[in-house]
């Protein structure tokens, strides 16, 4: 990461595209470009290379869903491009479709209820920033609660782990919140990963992996 | 008409039926006189030229010429002498009988050219003229057949008069009236004849505003056919409005409450913990969260975000996901995208039924079936609850079924005693 965060934010509400300046530059982010819809998104990300962008999905001229499909596409060119999205609304598919690109890291989906806790919002940019992937505490709530077979496997506890797991948390902050040692978190990790198949490797991410896996069964 | 004023009632007489009857068929005279003039004036050429054929002469040249003439004028000025006439008869068709009759005529632009199109080939306009020969040719007949009758009735009263003055002789078949105390009799009988003339008035007029109502009116439903169409526009305007409301809220107020949350959650960061004002702007900031979520749930049950962005299956989707219940979905195949008032009353269709599942029917699942067959789209809730739900015990199911007869469709509902319940609503889907 380097050291000053280049970021390009696309939000068409003017208010809230000021606010989002502000909190960004006070937590030490340099807003290189913000702009109002998607193909200025696009422009500027082509100028300004940034190493973070934010963009709303619902924006003009359609107000449907065009930050997401320009945040596809800028996922889709450069794989490792950190790109968090905003939405009004929770939607699975739009959180799905983003996850696909690439391999999944780097990319994160919040609802706009989560920027006003102004902390929290910055913590879960550098997740992403930092190589994670950050899905919006209710969709997973929403993933978790539906009916579906690997997760059937999965004990009352391992989903909750779970669940915290998607949120981007670590597993001394998952011990925290769920008032266990960080060693039976560690259990559950473990159990988790085997129910779902994903047998030990070099690779780090099996974690995130893990989390991907619910999102796109 | 009330059946008191119907002249085959037998207190028709004190009822203002009579006078009423009397009213329409005088004002029929001058009508039917203009009518019977029109007409005549037409089919003289060929009354002439069947006269000539039965005295077994021939047709020659300006007969022929005539009789085309006549033809071709009753074509072309037939329905326009026919309309109006229609129109000033179904308004006093209103004398005699109060249903409300109905112009059979397509509503068309006001433009000549079109206007003559429609009207010359509507099967309406040519009913009218039918109409029209009736007045001119039978309606004459079957009024101065009446006339006759009235005449000798009232030549009959006053018989005894011209008795005494010696002027006339009465004859009838063979019964011959010559004085005064043979008149008598003859009197009585035309006095009792008055209430059977007043019943044959009132048959008649009767019998020719059934023949006007026929002819005139609106057999074939186009009037109807409009009826549906508007409520089909309505139901358009209403689909606009609702988003035009949804796009204001999420546009303006959302995005405003969503920037001043921020604003307050940034000032929470500069207030230290232990300022006095450090409590009140917590709460401002959570309440002002709270405040976001209740909004959006409000724009939420507008018209979820989901259905204008994804369409049916993946609102249908997000809407089990919600349900507290496990709702399966199953989308056939072939199934396209519906225009959006359709899709709007089948996702509310969809999410009233599923509501009342977990409201009434202690059900421990749901089934939720889309396909589309013969150019309508189907949707089927289905529990394993304990049925019974009954359209009279609340306004929920007669609230759906009016919301799906705005588009056009129906609601079917089969909910047995202990279950299970399944409602099927149809909605036209317009291509």
């Amino acid at each position: 990461m380097p050291e000053v965060t280049r970021v390009v934010l696309a939000e068409d509400g003017v208010l809230l595209r000021e606010g989002l300046v502000g909190v960004l530059s006070r937590f030490g982010f340099a807003v290189v470009a913000a702009v109002g819809d998607g193909d200025a998104l696009l422009e500027a990300v082509a100028e300004h290379r940034p190493d973070l962008v934010i963009t709303d999905i619902r924006m003009p001229p359609d107000h449907t869903d065009e930050g997401l499909r320009a945040a596809v596409t800028l996922r889709r060119e450069q794989p490792g491009l950190a790109v968090v999205v905003l939405s009004q609304y929770v939607q699975e598919e739009y959180a799905s479709a983003l996850l696909d690109t690439g391999d999944g890291l780097r990319v994160g989906y919040l609802l706009k209820d989560r920027v006003v806790d102004v902390e929290d919002f910055v913590a879960a940019l550098r997740t992403v920033l930092g190589g994670g992937t950050v899905v919006d505490p209710e969709v997973v709530r929403r993933l978790l609660r539906r009916p579906r077979d690997p997760l059937a496997a999965l004990s009352a506890r391992e989903r909750e782990v779970l669940g915290l797991l998607a949120e981007g948390h670590s597993n001394s902050a998952i011990a925290a919140r769920l008032f266990v040692t960080e060693a039976a978190v560690g259990k559950h990790v473990g159990n988790i990963l085997a129910k779902l198949d994903l047998p030990p490797a070099e690779d780090t991410n099996r974690r995130v992996l893990a989390v991907l896996a619910f999102l796109r069964s | 008409m009330s059946t008191q004023q119907a002249p085959w009632n037998a207190r028709y007489l004190l009822t203002s039926g009579p006078w009423r009857a009397l009213l329409y068929v005088l004002t029929t005279w001058p009508l039917a006189g203009l009518a019977g003039a029109a007409v005549g004036s037409l089919i003289l050429p060929w009354l002439a030229a069947g006269l000539r054929l039965n005295d077994g002469r021939l047709l020659d040249g300006p007969l022929l010429f005539l009789m085309v003439t006549a033809l071709l004028m009753f074509a072309v000025l037939g329905p326009l002498v026919a309309i109006p006439l229609a129109a000033v008869e179904r308004g006093r068709l209103g004398l005699i009988d109060q249903r409300p009759v109905r112009s059979a005529h397509r509503s068309v632009a006001p433009e000549v050219l079109t206007w003559l199109r429609v009207r010359f080939t509507e099967a309406a306009t040519w009913r009218e003229v039918l109409y029209a020969i009736f007045l001119g040719l039978i309606v004459p007949l079957v009024y101065g057949a009446y006339g006759l009758l009235v005449l000798i009735d009232i030549g009959a009263i006053l018989s005894p008069i011209f008795a005494v003055s010696g002027t006339d002789q009465w004859t009838f078949g063979v019964f011959t009236v010559n004085t005064f105390a043979q008149a008598i009799p003859l009197a009585i009988g035309g006095i009792l004849l008055i209430p059977v003339l007043f019943h044959l008035l009132g048959f008649i007029a009767t019998g020719q505003a059934a023949t006007a109502r026929v002819l005139l009116g609106d057999r074939d439903g186009t009037a109807l056919h409009e009826v549906a169409q508007s409520r089909a526009r309505l139901a358009d305007a209403f689909e606009a409005e609702r988003r035009r409301i949804e796009r204001d809220l999420h546009d303006g107020a959302q995005h405003r409450l969503t920037s001043l949350t921020l604003q307050l959650g940034m000032a929470r960061l500069d207030v230290p913990e232990d300022s006095p004002a450090a409590a009140p702007l917590a709460q401002a900031h959570d309440e002002a969260k709270e405040l976001m979520v209740v909004l959006r749930e409000l724009i939420h049950g507008i018209r979820p975000q989901s259905l204008a962005d994804l369409g049916l299956p993946a609102a249908l989707r997000e809407l089990a996901a919600r349900s507290p219940l496990p709702v399966t979905i199953t989308v056939a195949d072939g199934v396209q995208r519906p225009a959006p008032h359709v899709e709007g009353t089948a996702y509310f269709v969809a999410s009233e039924a599923l509501a009342n599942v977990v409201k009434h029917s202690a059900a421990a699942r749901a089934d939720l079936l889309i396909a589309e067959t013969a150019g309508m789209l189907v949707l089927e809730v289905r529990d394993d609850g304990q049925g019974g739900a009954d359209p009279a015990l609340g306004t929920g199911l007669t609230g759906l079924a009016d919301r799906v007869a705005a588009v056009g469709g129906r609601v079917l509902l089969a909910s047995p005693a202990g279950g299970p319940t399944l409602i099927r609503a149809e909605l036209p889907c317009r291509r």
